[in-house]
């Protein structure tokens, strides 16, 4: 179970995340949608402080962090419940695709070299790029990337994965591998919070869809009610606009 | 004009050969110590430790703001004065960490802009798997700075080098030294003198070469 109370975030004298709150059951997997600019990314980079909340408690698990207390330790604790998919893939550029998957298991998990590489390698199996283990991320494609990042993420068993955009860099063509790799995620219940322009993937995977606009999250329910029957005039004038391009 | 004493060349040049291990080793003990220096100075900056970043801005700043001769003599002969422990200290030692000193506060600005170079999602994809800043520093940051910063870092160790010959100010008898010495024997000034800038010139040039292969090594993963 996850919780988020109150989580809030200025830049200046803009809020861009105005006093969240937020329940993520277990396993359950939740997209967020809504225009450009209206927090949605700040928030999954707050769970996880790449950018320190201005207050807010997060709770994962027995894990509860307070903006107001956190410490460099709680911190650290926070980031190893959770698992980040960036949407420029963020791969390390001096490792191999194998060595991505590998360096957090051996360096922040201790994991013996030995296991570690073979939950490289079975997980390598799984996103299909067994072939490209020793490639550097220069050498791969963008959709290659993508999956390796989403890989590196799956790694971790983290009780929390956070999708930023996943697809949002990527060439058209590669978006497809992508998102069947995400289905597949999704399909073991791992608990999930993504944000995503991709409407349909949205719809389709998602135990509930969250709407954000101005910081706030102006409407949520299950993808049928959210996008065939909105509540609210804001998110019905967003599906408007996004599903007539 | 007179013609070249090519005999007396080559007979000197074994002879000065014999000094290239302690030039070479000054040279590659000063530029340990340096790049050690170097990058700790380089990470302070980067992260800014109150107080310990202003001393570093200085020290960067007297080192890199006066002549390494001057830096060498006050070491050397004026600090001793002031400091009689260091009074027993002999020349070589002197001279490596003067160049230690003179050539980390040149380094530590290339290896702090190399740092600064990485992608910031480079630093975020680190953290967000859980590694602490040093872990991040350490297995991500400074490894691909490090490519960034080799052709400057290796031009500072063919500097170095070169700068080696001043220690013989110092009474170090290495390549210039020694070669001073034989041409205060034989009055063959140019002689001599061409020969050791030809051996200099020989140990920089196959540095270059090695330079462009540590190059071709550092840039392999990133190579499309």
């Amino acid at each position: 179970m996850i919780s988020i109370r109150g989580l809030t975030k200025s830049y200046g004298t803009n809020t861009v995340l105005d006093a969240i709150d937020l329940d993520i059951a277990e396993g359950e997997r939740v997209a967020i949608i809504g225009p450009s600019g209206t927090g949605k990314s700040t928030l999954l980079r707050c769970l996880n402080y790449l950018d320190r909340p201005d207050s807010g408690v997060i709770r994962i698990g027995d894990l509860t962090i307070d903006a107001a207390t956190a410490r460099p330790a709680d911190i650290l604790a926070l980031r190893r419940r959770t698992a980040f998919v960036f949407q420029s893939y963020a791969l390390f550029a001096n490792k191999t695709a194998r060595e991505n998957i590998t360096e957090a298991l051996i360096t922040v998990q201790r994991k013996p070299r030995a296991e570690a590489e073979a939950r490289a390698n079975a997980i390598l199996g799984e996103i299909g790029l067994s072939d490209k283990a020793s490639a550097y991320p220069a050498a791969l494609s963008g959709g290659q990337q993508q999956r390796i990042g989403i890989g590196r993420a799956m790694a971790l068993e983290a009780s929390l994965m956070l999708f930023d955009e996943p697809t949002s860099a990527l060439d058209p063509e590669w978006v497809g591998e992508v998102l069947d790799l995400m289905r597949s995620v999704a399909e073991r219940r791992q608990t999930m919070l993504i944000v995503t322009h991709e409407m349909q993937f949205a719809r389709e995977i998602a135990d509930r869809v969250i709407f954000m606009d101005g910081g706030h999250i102006v409407e949520q329910g299950p993808p049928a009610q959210l996008f065939d029957a909105p509540r609210d005039e804001r998110t019905e004038s967003f599906l408007r606009r996004v599903t007539k391009a | 004009m007179r013609a070249l004493d090519l005999d007396y060349m080559l007979g000197l040049v074994p002879v000065i050969l014999g000094y290239v291990p302690l030039t070479i080793g000054m040279a590659l003990a000063a530029m340990v110590c340096a790049l050690a220096l170097a990058s700790l100075m380089a990470v302070e900056r980067v992260v800014r430790v109150p107080v310990l970043d202003q001393f570093v801005q200085l020290f960067i700043s007297f080192f890199r703001g006066t002549p390494l001769l001057v830096q060498l003599f006050l070491f050397y002969y004026g600090l001793p004065q002031i400091l009689p422990v260091l009074a027993g200290i002999n020349g070589v030692t002197a001279a490596i960490i003067g160049l230690t000193l003179h050539f980390s506060a040149y380094m530590a600005e290339s290896i702090r802009a190399a740092i600064l170079g990485v992608d910031r999602s480079q630093w975020e994809a680190a953290q967000a798997v859980g590694m602490t800043q040093v872990q991040s520093m350490r297995r991500i940051i400074l490894p691909q700075a490090a490519r960034v910063a080799a052709p400057t870092l290796v031009n500072y160790f063919i500097d170095m080098i070169k700068s080696t010959s001043l220690a013989f100010t110092l009474g170090v008898t290495e390549m210039m030294g020694a070669t001073q010495k034989e041409a205060a024997g034989s009055f063959l000034y140019f002689e001599a003198f061409l020969v050791v800038a030809m051996l200099y010139w020989a140990i920089v040039e196959t540095l270059s070469f090695l330079q462009k292969r540590l190059e071709r090594r550092l840039n392999k993963a990133f190579a499309r």
